[in-house]
């Protein structure tokens, strides 16, 4: 299952490192200079962090819902809350509801502090059941 | 508006910065006055390896990003702007292995917040892949009652 996300082209891009803690995945951005969209800051692209917000928000749904086809976003919500300083982002995601066709997701990216996030991700997916 | 920003600062505003460089995205001009930026299709930007087609968060960055530069069009200059929220549909699969398009429209600005829409797109802008809806903060407060460009352009 931690290999879900070293199958997709675009999260080696980014070097999205996953930890599966039971029926939890924690992703890591490592932080590197080209994820950096204001060098005057310097700070973070927003992009950067919403697509790590959007990769565990889908890895999150296919760890708890296998299936041969990766989960399909219909839509996702970004607010972002604080500053992605030059450094590591962590994220987590929570399924909040999922029926037979629609899963609701929400996520967290933080930085130093888990209680401080820097953005937050609400999502729906589209689940592959028959 | 301005030829210097049109033609220089922009495309450094859409392309200048790290991510977007490493991203290989390319300022593809001003369409009646809204900004496009073109991501040529690689390998390594796909989402789904079973279908070559581009991932979500490229396109979720792709929007963020064009979004910024529709709000320095609408101002016609330069000043440090926050994204604040960001809403992505995504109303179709894109084709594979296709470059692109994205383009934005900022259609207010107040004082400190500028309002934008964006849709990305291969070709046809009235056939999107993925909308988005998104809010920006301006660091520096603007006068009141300051037109958009748009508007500028409506009175001109």
């Amino acid at each position: 299952m931690s290999d879900l996300l070293e199958r997709i082209p675009y999260a080696r891009f980014l070097n999205l490192q996953t930890l599966v803690s039971g029926d939890e995945i924690t992703v890591i951005l490592p932080f590197a200079d080209r994820l950096i969209g204001n060098p005057m800051l310097p700070a973070l692209h927003g992009g950067s962090t919403a697509a790590l917000l959007e990769m565990t928000a889908m890895a999150q749904v296919a760890l708890a819902f296998p299936s041969p086809r990766l989960p399909r976003p219909i839509n996702v919500t970004v607010a972002y809350l604080r500053t992605g300083r030059p450094v590591d982002v962590f994220a987590r995601a929570s399924i909040s509801r999922a029926g037979r066709r629609v899963a609701h997701v929400q996520a967290e990216a933080w930085q130093e502090a888990r209680n401080q996030p820097i953005a937050s991700l609400t999502a729906h997916f589209l689940l592959d059941n028959p | 508006m301005q030829d210097s920003f049109v033609d220089t600062i922009l495309p450094q505003l859409a392309t200048g910065s790290a991510h977007t460089s490493a991203l290989g995205f390319v300022f593809d001009g001003l369409y009646e006055g809204d900004p496009r930026i073109r991501v040529p299709w690689r390998p390594d930007l796909v989402g789904d390896p079973d279908t070559g087609v581009l991932a979500g968060g490229l396109v979720t960055t792709l929007l963020d990003h064009i979004g910024g530069l529709a709000v320095w069009t609408a101002m016609a200059e330069f000043q440090p702007i926050a994204t604040l929220d960001l809403r992505v549909d995504y109303m179709r699969a894109a084709h594979p292995r296709v470059d692109l398009l994205a383009q934005g429209k900022c259609y207010r600005l107040t004082p400190t917040i500028a309002f934008v829409r964006a849709w990305a797109f291969e070709e046809d802008p009235s056939d999107p892949v993925a909308a988005a809806q998104s809010a920006y903060v301006l660091n520096r407060a603007r006068p009141a009652r300051e037109k958009t460009a748009a508007s500028r352009e409506a009175t001109a």
